[in-house]
Protein backbone atom coordinates (compact mmCIF):
# COMPACT_ATOMS: atom_id res chain seq x y z
CA UNK A 1 0.00 0.00 0.00
CA UNK A 2 0.63 3.83 -0.77
CA UNK A 3 -1.59 5.75 0.71
CA UNK A 4 -1.31 9.88 0.16
CA UNK A 5 -3.15 12.44 -0.96
CA UNK A 6 -4.81 13.75 -4.28
CA UNK A 7 -5.48 17.95 -3.99
CA UNK A 8 -7.73 19.32 -6.90
CA UNK A 9 -6.03 22.87 -7.05
CA UNK A 10 -8.73 23.57 -9.61
CA UNK A 11 -11.43 23.38 -7.15
CA UNK A 12 -9.82 24.12 -4.04
CA UNK A 13 -10.68 27.83 -2.98
CA UNK A 14 -8.05 28.42 -0.23
CA UNK A 15 -10.49 28.32 2.61
CA UNK A 16 -7.98 27.06 5.37
CA UNK A 17 -10.70 25.09 6.49
CA UNK A 18 -8.40 21.98 5.79
CA UNK A 19 -5.68 23.37 7.99
CA UNK A 20 -8.38 24.07 11.27
CA UNK A 21 -9.39 20.61 10.60
CA UNK A 22 -6.08 19.47 10.87
CA UNK A 23 -5.54 21.00 13.46
CA UNK A 24 -8.23 20.52 15.74
CA UNK A 25 -8.03 16.63 15.18
CA UNK A 26 -4.43 16.26 16.20
CA UNK A 27 -4.23 18.65 18.84
CA UNK A 28 -5.07 15.55 20.43
CA UNK A 29 -3.82 12.62 18.14
CA UNK A 30 -0.28 10.80 18.36
CA UNK A 31 1.64 13.68 17.38
CA UNK A 32 -0.25 16.32 19.32
CA UNK A 33 0.05 18.74 20.79
CA UNK A 34 0.22 21.35 17.86
CA UNK A 35 1.57 24.16 20.21
CA UNK A 36 0.41 27.79 20.06
CA UNK A 37 3.11 30.20 20.46
CA UNK A 38 1.67 33.50 22.21
CA UNK A 39 -2.06 32.72 20.94
CA UNK A 40 -3.67 35.90 21.93
CA UNK A 41 -1.00 38.24 21.33
CA UNK A 42 -0.34 40.60 18.23
CA UNK A 43 1.32 38.16 16.00
CA UNK A 44 0.05 34.11 16.91
CA UNK A 45 1.43 31.25 15.34
CA UNK A 46 2.13 27.73 16.03
CA UNK A 47 2.74 24.52 14.41
CA UNK A 48 0.82 23.48 12.02
CA UNK A 49 0.66 19.99 9.59
CA UNK A 50 -0.86 21.62 6.69
CA UNK A 51 -0.99 24.85 4.89
CA UNK A 52 -2.27 26.28 2.54
CA UNK A 53 -0.72 29.56 0.51
CA UNK A 54 -2.52 31.58 -2.81
CA UNK A 55 -1.14 32.29 -5.86
CA UNK A 56 -1.55 34.32 -8.67
CA UNK A 57 -0.23 33.08 -11.97
CA UNK A 58 -0.22 34.15 -15.32
CA UNK A 59 -0.37 37.97 -16.33
CA UNK A 60 -4.24 39.99 -15.76
CA UNK A 61 -6.32 40.08 -17.83
CA UNK A 62 -4.73 36.24 -18.34
CA UNK A 63 -4.19 35.58 -15.06
CA UNK A 64 -5.62 32.69 -12.56
CA UNK A 65 -5.84 32.44 -8.77
CA UNK A 66 -4.55 29.04 -7.60
CA UNK A 67 -4.57 27.90 -4.00
CA UNK A 68 -1.81 25.05 -3.16
CA UNK A 69 -2.24 23.43 0.46
CA UNK A 70 0.92 22.10 1.43
CA UNK A 71 1.07 18.71 3.94
CA UNK A 72 3.81 16.06 4.29
CA UNK A 73 3.84 14.29 0.63
CA UNK A 74 4.80 11.20 1.91
CA UNK A 75 7.80 10.99 -0.37
CA UNK A 76 8.66 7.61 -1.85
CA UNK A 77 12.54 8.92 -1.32
CA UNK A 78 12.41 10.52 2.06
CA UNK A 79 15.65 12.27 2.69
CA UNK A 80 13.84 13.66 5.81
CA UNK A 81 14.58 9.91 7.03
CA UNK A 82 17.86 9.33 5.72
CA UNK A 83 19.13 12.17 7.13
CA UNK A 84 18.18 11.54 10.65
CA UNK A 85 20.50 10.68 12.93
CA UNK A 86 18.37 9.14 15.50
CA UNK A 87 16.62 6.48 13.83
CA UNK A 88 13.31 9.03 15.27
CA UNK A 89 11.82 9.40 11.51
CA UNK A 90 10.97 6.85 9.58
CA UNK A 91 8.71 5.70 6.38
CA UNK A 92 6.51 2.67 7.39
CA UNK A 93 7.05 -0.51 5.59
CA UNK A 94 2.98 -1.15 5.00
CA UNK A 95 1.50 1.85 3.90
CA UNK A 96 4.05 4.41 2.84
CA UNK A 97 3.46 6.92 5.73
CA UNK A 98 6.31 9.29 7.37
CA UNK A 99 6.48 9.55 10.84
CA UNK A 100 8.50 11.31 13.54
CA UNK A 101 8.80 8.68 16.48
CA UNK A 102 8.59 11.62 19.74
CA UNK A 103 10.25 9.60 22.15
CA UNK A 104 13.84 9.33 19.96
CA UNK A 105 13.58 12.51 18.37
CA UNK A 106 16.69 14.68 19.85
CA UNK A 107 15.44 18.32 17.77
CA UNK A 108 18.11 18.66 15.63
CA UNK A 109 16.43 20.05 12.67
CA UNK A 110 18.01 18.30 9.59
CA UNK A 111 15.09 16.06 8.75
CA UNK A 112 13.11 20.00 8.23
CA UNK A 113 16.04 21.16 6.35
CA UNK A 114 16.13 18.13 3.90
CA UNK A 115 12.14 18.20 3.26
CA UNK A 116 12.18 20.40 0.83
CA UNK A 117 8.27 20.96 1.24
CA UNK A 118 8.34 22.61 4.55
CA UNK A 119 6.57 19.68 6.20
CA UNK A 120 8.29 19.46 9.29
CA UNK A 121 7.90 22.03 12.01
CA UNK A 122 10.05 21.76 15.73
CA UNK A 123 7.65 22.33 18.16
CA UNK A 124 8.88 24.59 20.81
CA UNK A 125 7.70 23.52 23.75
CA UNK A 126 8.37 19.65 23.57
CA UNK A 127 11.64 20.25 21.53
CA UNK A 128 10.60 17.52 18.91
CA UNK A 129 9.97 17.49 15.25
CA UNK A 130 5.75 17.39 13.76
CA UNK A 131 4.65 16.50 10.75
CA UNK A 132 1.25 15.19 9.36
CA UNK A 133 0.89 11.48 9.81
CA UNK A 134 -1.78 11.20 7.27
CA UNK A 135 -4.00 10.87 10.04
CA UNK A 136 -2.97 7.61 11.34
CA UNK A 137 -5.16 7.55 14.40
CA UNK A 138 -7.83 7.62 12.98
CA UNK A 139 -7.91 5.97 8.81
CA UNK A 140 -7.40 2.47 10.65
CA UNK A 141 -9.68 3.25 13.50
CA UNK A 142 -12.06 0.73 13.64
CA UNK A 143 -14.47 2.40 15.62
CA UNK A 144 -15.14 4.61 13.38
CA UNK A 145 -17.77 4.57 10.23
CA UNK A 146 -15.98 3.59 7.29
CA UNK A 147 -16.52 6.64 5.55
CA UNK A 148 -14.88 8.61 8.22
CA UNK A 149 -11.47 6.70 8.38
CA UNK A 150 -10.09 9.16 5.96
CA UNK A 151 -7.49 12.31 6.92
CA UNK A 152 -9.25 14.97 8.64
CA UNK A 153 -8.39 17.28 6.23
CA UNK A 154 -10.07 15.10 3.41
CA UNK A 155 -13.18 14.73 5.36
CA UNK A 156 -14.04 18.79 5.90
CA UNK A 157 -13.08 19.74 2.74
CA UNK A 158 -15.89 21.77 1.41
CA UNK A 159 -15.08 22.38 -1.85
CA UNK A 160 -13.67 17.94 -2.13
CA UNK A 161 -10.60 19.00 -3.48
CA UNK A 162 -8.81 16.66 -1.37
CA UNK A 163 -8.96 12.83 -1.77
CA UNK A 164 -7.36 10.10 -0.04
CA UNK A 165 -6.18 6.61 -1.49
CA UNK A 166 -4.16 3.45 -2.29
CA UNK A 167 -1.61 4.82 -5.09
CA UNK A 168 -0.41 1.08 -5.45
CA UNK A 169 -4.00 0.18 -6.39
CA UNK A 170 -4.39 1.36 -10.11
CA UNK A 171 -8.42 1.33 -9.51
CA UNK A 172 -8.49 3.63 -6.55
CA UNK A 173 -10.04 6.99 -6.87
CA UNK A 174 -6.27 8.45 -6.08
CA UNK A 175 -4.38 6.71 -8.98
CA UNK A 176 -7.60 7.42 -11.75
CA UNK A 177 -7.81 11.14 -10.26
CA UNK A 178 -3.91 10.97 -11.37
CA UNK A 179 -4.02 9.31 -14.83
CA UNK A 180 -7.27 11.48 -16.00
CA UNK A 181 -6.28 14.95 -14.44
CA UNK A 182 -2.57 14.77 -15.08
CA UNK A 183 -1.46 15.01 -11.33
CA UNK A 184 1.86 16.55 -11.04
CA UNK A 185 4.66 16.37 -7.98
CA UNK A 186 6.00 19.73 -7.04
CA UNK A 187 9.79 20.21 -7.65
CA UNK A 188 9.70 16.73 -9.18
CA UNK A 189 12.81 17.27 -10.27
CA UNK A 190 14.69 17.64 -7.13
CA UNK A 191 13.87 13.39 -7.00
CA UNK A 192 12.17 13.03 -3.71
CA UNK A 193 9.39 11.72 -5.70
CA UNK A 194 6.57 12.86 -3.37
CA UNK A 195 3.20 10.22 -3.24
CA UNK A 196 0.90 13.16 -2.84
CA UNK A 197 -0.03 14.73 -6.58
CA UNK A 198 -1.96 17.87 -7.00
CA UNK A 199 -4.14 18.03 -10.10
CA UNK A 200 -3.49 21.17 -12.09
CA UNK A 201 -6.72 23.72 -12.79
CA UNK A 202 -8.57 22.44 -15.99
CA UNK A 203 -7.85 24.64 -19.22
CA UNK A 204 -10.79 26.59 -19.41
CA UNK A 205 -11.38 25.45 -23.08
CA UNK A 206 -11.77 22.07 -22.25
CA UNK A 207 -13.90 22.05 -19.36
CA UNK A 208 -16.58 19.91 -19.77
CA UNK A 209 -19.95 20.53 -21.71
CA UNK A 210 -23.16 19.01 -21.91
CA UNK A 211 -22.80 17.07 -25.51
CA UNK A 212 -26.09 16.21 -25.62
CA UNK A 213 -29.76 18.37 -27.10
CA UNK A 214 -31.23 19.95 -24.66
CA UNK A 215 -34.09 18.04 -22.67
CA UNK A 216 -37.36 19.68 -21.62
CA UNK A 217 -38.07 21.29 -19.10
CA UNK A 218 -40.25 18.73 -17.33
CA UNK A 219 -37.55 16.15 -17.41
CA UNK A 220 -34.96 18.82 -16.17
CA UNK A 221 -36.90 19.79 -13.03
CA UNK A 222 -37.88 16.38 -11.82
CA UNK A 223 -33.85 15.65 -12.28
CA UNK A 224 -32.83 19.06 -10.68
CA UNK A 225 -35.14 18.30 -7.97
CA UNK A 226 -33.50 14.26 -7.38
CA UNK A 227 -30.17 15.84 -7.19
CA UNK A 228 -31.20 18.37 -4.35
CA UNK A 229 -32.98 15.25 -2.29
CA UNK A 230 -30.71 12.81 -2.76
CA UNK A 231 -26.71 13.97 -4.46
CA UNK B 1 19.00 30.18 6.21
CA UNK B 2 18.80 31.02 10.09
CA UNK B 3 22.95 30.79 11.36
CA UNK B 4 22.86 29.50 14.85
CA UNK B 5 25.17 30.39 16.94
CA UNK B 6 25.83 27.68 18.38
CA UNK B 7 26.36 25.69 14.96
CA UNK B 8 28.94 28.43 14.18
CA UNK B 9 30.76 28.10 17.39
CA UNK B 10 30.95 24.53 16.75
CA UNK B 11 31.69 24.01 13.32
CA UNK B 12 34.47 26.54 13.67
CA UNK B 13 36.03 25.68 16.91
CA UNK B 14 35.84 21.83 16.08
CA UNK B 15 37.01 22.64 12.27
CA UNK B 16 40.26 24.09 14.19
CA UNK B 17 40.78 21.48 16.40
CA UNK B 18 40.40 18.31 13.83
CA UNK B 19 42.41 20.61 11.64
CA UNK B 20 45.18 21.23 14.06
CA UNK B 21 44.79 17.14 14.91
CA UNK B 22 45.30 16.53 11.25
CA UNK B 23 48.43 18.84 10.70
CA UNK B 24 50.17 17.68 13.77
CA UNK B 25 49.77 14.12 13.09
CA UNK B 26 50.91 14.16 9.51
CA UNK B 27 53.44 16.12 9.96
CA UNK B 28 54.53 13.30 12.85
CA UNK B 29 54.98 11.34 10.01
CA UNK B 30 57.33 13.24 7.89
CA UNK B 31 59.69 14.77 10.39
CA UNK B 32 61.86 15.62 7.39
CA UNK B 33 59.66 18.28 6.67
CA UNK B 34 58.73 19.61 9.79
CA UNK B 35 60.42 17.97 12.67
CA UNK B 36 58.03 18.59 16.34
CA UNK B 37 59.52 17.71 19.30
CA UNK B 38 56.88 15.16 21.93
CA UNK B 39 56.57 18.38 23.88
CA UNK B 40 55.21 20.23 21.28
CA UNK B 41 53.15 17.26 19.89
CA UNK B 42 51.36 17.29 23.08
CA UNK B 43 50.82 20.75 23.63
CA UNK B 44 49.23 20.66 19.55
CA UNK B 45 47.05 17.52 20.58
CA UNK B 46 46.17 18.57 23.63
CA UNK B 47 45.23 21.77 22.50
CA UNK B 48 43.43 20.79 19.06
CA UNK B 49 41.04 18.19 21.25
CA UNK B 50 40.38 20.94 23.50
CA UNK B 51 39.08 23.18 20.48
CA UNK B 52 37.37 19.93 19.48
CA UNK B 53 35.30 19.24 22.08
CA UNK B 54 34.43 22.58 23.10
CA UNK B 55 32.75 22.93 19.45
CA UNK B 56 31.11 19.45 20.12
CA UNK B 57 29.72 20.76 23.61
CA UNK B 58 28.44 23.58 21.19
CA UNK B 59 26.72 21.86 18.66
CA UNK B 60 24.63 20.08 21.43
CA UNK B 61 23.35 23.39 22.34
CA UNK B 62 21.49 23.76 19.17
CA UNK B 63 19.28 20.61 20.15
CA UNK B 64 15.89 21.10 21.28
CA UNK B 65 15.80 18.01 22.57
CA UNK B 66 19.24 16.98 24.12
CA UNK B 67 18.36 13.76 26.17
CA UNK B 68 17.94 12.48 23.25
CA UNK B 69 21.15 12.86 21.43
CA UNK B 70 22.98 9.38 22.48
CA UNK B 71 21.07 8.11 19.91
CA UNK B 72 22.54 10.08 17.00
CA UNK B 73 25.03 6.98 16.45
CA UNK B 74 22.49 4.69 15.85
CA UNK B 75 21.59 5.87 11.55
CA UNK B 76 25.34 5.34 10.31
CA UNK B 77 24.44 4.33 7.31
CA UNK B 78 21.96 6.42 5.98
CA UNK B 79 22.74 9.84 7.98
CA UNK B 80 26.13 11.97 8.00
CA UNK B 81 24.95 13.33 11.07
CA UNK B 82 25.17 10.15 12.23
CA UNK B 83 28.65 9.43 10.57
CA UNK B 84 29.93 12.82 12.13
CA UNK B 85 28.81 12.05 15.89
CA UNK B 86 29.96 8.26 15.28
CA UNK B 87 33.81 9.59 14.17
CA UNK B 88 33.81 12.51 16.58
CA UNK B 89 33.30 10.15 19.37
CA UNK B 90 35.58 7.00 17.82
CA UNK B 91 37.76 9.69 17.69
CA UNK B 92 38.92 10.32 21.21
CA UNK B 93 40.13 6.79 21.82
CA UNK B 94 42.41 7.06 19.11
CA UNK B 95 43.93 10.60 20.74
CA UNK B 96 44.54 8.77 23.83
CA UNK B 97 46.31 6.29 22.79
CA UNK B 98 48.43 8.74 20.30
CA UNK B 99 48.74 11.18 23.01
CA UNK B 100 49.28 8.95 25.80
CA UNK B 101 51.89 6.96 23.93
CA UNK B 102 54.23 10.03 23.47
CA UNK B 103 53.24 11.01 26.45
CA UNK B 104 54.61 7.50 28.07
CA UNK B 105 57.08 7.17 25.38
CA UNK B 106 55.68 3.90 24.56
CA UNK B 107 56.96 1.95 21.03
CA UNK B 108 57.18 3.96 18.38
CA UNK B 109 54.19 0.87 16.84
CA UNK B 110 51.53 2.89 18.92
CA UNK B 111 52.30 6.56 18.42
CA UNK B 112 52.39 5.79 14.99
CA UNK B 113 49.13 3.33 15.31
CA UNK B 114 47.24 6.27 17.23
CA UNK B 115 48.70 9.11 15.09
CA UNK B 116 47.10 7.34 12.06
CA UNK B 117 43.68 6.47 13.70
CA UNK B 118 43.73 10.22 14.38
CA UNK B 119 44.88 11.74 11.38
CA UNK B 120 42.25 9.78 9.19
CA UNK B 121 39.20 10.12 11.91
CA UNK B 122 39.95 13.74 12.42
CA UNK B 123 39.39 14.38 8.66
CA UNK B 124 36.72 12.20 8.75
CA UNK B 125 34.80 14.18 11.30
CA UNK B 126 35.25 17.60 9.73
CA UNK B 127 34.50 15.86 5.99
CA UNK B 128 31.24 14.92 7.27
CA UNK B 129 30.24 17.76 9.02
CA UNK B 130 30.67 19.12 5.29
CA UNK B 131 28.79 16.01 3.67
CA UNK B 132 25.48 16.81 6.34
CA UNK B 133 25.03 20.67 4.41
CA UNK B 134 26.45 19.28 1.23
CA UNK B 135 23.52 16.11 0.89
CA UNK B 136 20.85 18.48 1.66
CA UNK B 137 19.42 18.70 -1.82
CA UNK B 138 16.59 21.33 -0.90
CA UNK B 139 19.35 23.75 -0.34
CA UNK B 140 20.73 23.73 -3.85
CA UNK B 141 23.64 26.46 -2.72
CA UNK B 142 24.97 23.49 -0.28
CA UNK B 143 24.47 21.05 -2.56
CA UNK B 144 27.95 20.94 -3.74
CA UNK B 145 31.23 19.11 -3.75
CA UNK B 146 32.98 22.78 -2.64
CA UNK B 147 31.05 22.46 0.73
CA UNK B 148 32.85 19.53 2.14
CA UNK B 149 35.90 20.75 0.51
CA UNK B 150 35.96 24.29 2.05
CA UNK B 151 35.18 22.66 5.42
CA UNK B 152 38.01 20.80 5.22
CA UNK B 153 40.36 23.56 3.74
CA UNK B 154 38.74 26.06 6.19
CA UNK B 155 39.91 23.94 9.23
CA UNK B 156 42.97 22.83 8.15
CA UNK B 157 44.13 26.31 7.72
CA UNK B 158 42.79 27.36 10.94
CA UNK B 159 44.72 24.55 12.37
CA UNK B 160 48.04 25.24 10.28
CA UNK B 161 47.84 29.21 12.18
CA UNK B 162 47.24 27.45 15.37
CA UNK B 163 50.20 25.11 14.86
CA UNK B 164 52.27 28.51 13.80
CA UNK B 165 51.15 30.24 17.21
CA UNK B 166 52.24 27.02 19.24
CA UNK B 167 55.42 27.16 17.56
CA UNK B 168 55.81 30.69 17.82
CA UNK B 169 55.49 29.95 21.77
CA UNK B 170 57.93 27.12 22.07
CA UNK B 171 60.91 27.54 19.22
CA UNK B 172 60.99 31.72 20.53
CA UNK B 173 60.10 32.78 16.63
CA UNK B 174 62.92 30.34 15.42
CA UNK B 175 60.59 27.71 13.84
CA UNK B 176 61.35 27.70 10.56
CA UNK B 177 60.27 28.78 6.87
CA UNK B 178 58.45 25.35 6.27
CA UNK B 179 55.50 25.65 8.59
CA UNK B 180 55.15 29.08 7.99
CA UNK B 181 54.94 28.04 4.34
CA UNK B 182 53.01 25.55 5.02
CA UNK B 183 50.41 27.83 6.46
CA UNK B 184 50.52 30.39 4.10
CA UNK B 185 49.47 27.82 1.86
CA UNK B 186 46.88 26.43 3.46
CA UNK B 187 45.40 29.98 4.07
CA UNK B 188 45.44 31.41 0.89
CA UNK B 189 44.11 27.44 -0.37
CA UNK B 190 41.20 28.43 1.85
CA UNK B 191 40.72 31.80 0.67
CA UNK B 192 40.44 30.42 -3.07
CA UNK B 193 37.82 27.81 -2.26
CA UNK B 194 35.70 29.85 -0.73
CA UNK B 195 36.43 32.48 -3.41
CA UNK B 196 35.25 29.46 -6.18
CA UNK B 197 31.93 29.22 -3.93
CA UNK B 198 31.15 32.35 -3.80
CA UNK B 199 31.21 32.57 -7.83
CA UNK B 200 29.38 29.21 -8.10
CA UNK B 201 27.03 30.37 -5.86
CA UNK B 202 26.28 33.32 -7.65
CA UNK B 203 23.44 31.84 -10.30
CA UNK B 204 20.81 29.96 -8.93
CA UNK B 205 20.62 26.77 -9.69
CA UNK B 206 17.58 25.09 -8.15
CA UNK B 207 13.66 24.46 -8.82
CA UNK B 208 11.78 27.65 -9.44
CA UNK B 209 8.53 28.97 -7.96
CA UNK B 210 7.05 27.38 -11.50
CA UNK B 211 8.15 24.21 -10.73
CA UNK B 212 7.08 24.23 -7.05
CA UNK B 213 3.57 24.80 -7.90
CA UNK B 214 3.48 23.05 -10.89
CA UNK B 215 2.54 26.16 -13.07
CA UNK B 216 4.92 26.60 -15.51
CA UNK B 217 3.74 28.75 -18.29
CA UNK B 218 3.00 32.08 -16.40
CA UNK B 219 5.34 34.19 -14.05
CA UNK B 220 3.88 32.80 -10.49
CA UNK B 221 3.42 35.32 -7.89
CA UNK B 222 2.46 35.00 -3.49
CA UNK B 223 -0.34 36.42 -2.85
CA UNK B 224 -1.55 34.90 0.73
CA UNK B 225 0.72 33.41 2.70
CA UNK B 226 -1.90 31.41 4.59
CA UNK B 227 -1.50 31.41 8.62
CA UNK B 228 1.54 31.81 10.96
CA UNK B 229 2.46 35.67 9.94
CA UNK B 230 6.05 35.83 10.67
CA UNK B 231 6.72 33.73 13.45
CA UNK B 232 6.13 30.01 12.87
CA UNK B 233 8.96 27.62 12.62
CA UNK B 234 9.70 28.21 8.71
CA UNK B 235 9.76 31.45 9.02
CA UNK B 236 12.18 31.80 11.52
CA UNK B 237 14.35 28.48 10.32
CA UNK B 238 14.14 29.27 6.89
CA UNK B 239 13.07 32.71 5.62
CA UNK B 240 15.62 34.23 7.35
CA UNK B 241 16.85 37.07 4.74
CA UNK B 242 18.90 39.76 5.03
CA UNK B 243 19.94 42.60 1.93
CA UNK B 244 22.45 41.70 -0.73
CA UNK B 245 24.90 44.96 0.32
CA UNK B 246 25.35 43.27 3.48
CA UNK B 247 26.23 40.27 2.40
CA UNK B 248 28.78 41.37 0.04
CA UNK B 249 30.43 43.45 3.03
CA UNK B 250 30.30 40.17 4.75
CA UNK B 251 32.36 38.52 2.25
CA UNK B 252 35.15 41.41 2.30
CA UNK B 253 35.23 41.23 5.97
CA UNK B 254 36.56 37.76 5.85
CA UNK B 255 38.26 38.01 3.14
CA UNK B 256 40.27 40.78 5.44
CA UNK B 257 40.27 38.81 8.79
CA UNK B 258 39.91 35.04 7.59
CA UNK B 259 42.68 35.39 4.82
CA UNK B 260 44.58 39.10 4.02
CA UNK B 261 45.41 39.54 7.81
CA UNK B 262 46.84 36.43 8.87
CA UNK B 263 48.58 35.93 5.29
CA UNK B 264 50.40 39.31 6.17
CA UNK B 265 50.91 37.97 10.07
CA UNK B 266 52.77 35.21 8.94
CA UNK B 267 54.72 36.77 5.96
CA UNK B 268 55.96 38.98 9.04
CA UNK B 269 56.56 35.77 11.01
CA UNK B 270 58.45 34.72 8.31
CA UNK B 271 60.60 38.25 8.09
CA UNK B 272 61.49 37.10 12.05
CA UNK B 273 59.37 40.04 12.83
CA UNK B 274 55.38 40.26 14.41
CA UNK B 275 56.11 37.45 16.93
CA UNK B 276 53.13 39.19 19.27
CA UNK B 277 51.21 40.20 16.40
CA UNK B 278 50.16 36.46 15.86
CA UNK B 279 48.53 36.02 19.27
CA UNK B 280 46.63 39.21 17.65
CA UNK B 281 45.46 37.86 14.59
CA UNK B 282 45.33 34.01 16.00
CA UNK B 283 41.73 35.35 17.59
CA UNK B 284 40.67 37.44 14.57
CA UNK B 285 40.97 34.75 12.17
CA UNK B 286 39.09 32.84 14.18
CA UNK B 287 36.54 35.48 13.87
CA UNK B 288 36.61 36.12 10.43
CA UNK B 289 36.12 32.07 9.78
CA UNK B 290 33.07 32.61 11.91
CA UNK B 291 31.64 35.21 10.24
CA UNK B 292 32.54 33.05 6.97
CA UNK B 293 30.58 30.35 8.65
CA UNK B 294 27.46 32.82 9.57
CA UNK B 295 27.47 33.60 5.77
CA UNK B 296 27.15 30.28 4.52
CA UNK B 297 24.41 30.09 6.70
CA UNK B 298 22.84 33.59 6.11
CA UNK B 299 23.28 33.10 2.30
CA UNK B 300 22.17 29.48 1.69
CA UNK B 301 18.24 29.59 0.53
CA UNK B 302 15.91 26.82 1.29
CA UNK B 303 13.35 26.13 -1.63
CA UNK B 304 10.83 26.44 0.76
CA UNK B 305 11.04 29.91 -0.04
CA UNK B 306 9.89 29.60 -3.06
CA UNK B 307 6.20 28.71 -1.94
CA UNK B 308 6.65 32.31 -0.33
CA UNK B 309 6.82 33.61 -3.04
CA UNK B 310 10.42 33.64 -3.87
CA UNK B 311 11.22 33.41 -7.74
CA UNK B 312 14.29 31.40 -7.54
CA UNK B 313 16.37 29.80 -4.74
Amino acid sequence: MRLGLVIDMDTCVGCQACVVACKQWNSSGTLGPLTDYHAYADDPSGVAFNRVRSYEVGDYPHSKTVNMPMSCLHCDTAECVTVCPTGASYKREEDGIVLVDQDKCMGCNLCAWACPYGARELDDSTGVMKKCTLCVDRIYDESLPENDRQPACVLTCPTHARFFGDFDDPDSKVSRLVRDRGGQQPMAELGYNPVNRYLPPRPKAQAEQADTEAKPLQERLREWADMSIAP
Amino acid sequence: MHPAISVICFTVLSGAGFGLIALTTALAFMPGLIALSNGEILFAGVLGTVLATLGLLASTLHLANPRNAWRAFSRFRTSWLSREAVFAVLFYPCAGLWLGAVAFGLSAVLIDLGAALSLVLSLLTVFSTGMIYASLRAIPRWNSPLVPLNYLLLGLASGALLLTTILTVTRAGAMGSDVLMLTLVLLVLAGLGKALYFLWMGTPQGPSINTALGMTRGQARLLESGQGGRSNFLDTEFRFQIDGKTLRRLRWLFGLLGVALPVVAVALLSAGDGFFLIFLILPVTLFGYGVERWLFFAEAQHVVNLFYGAQRV
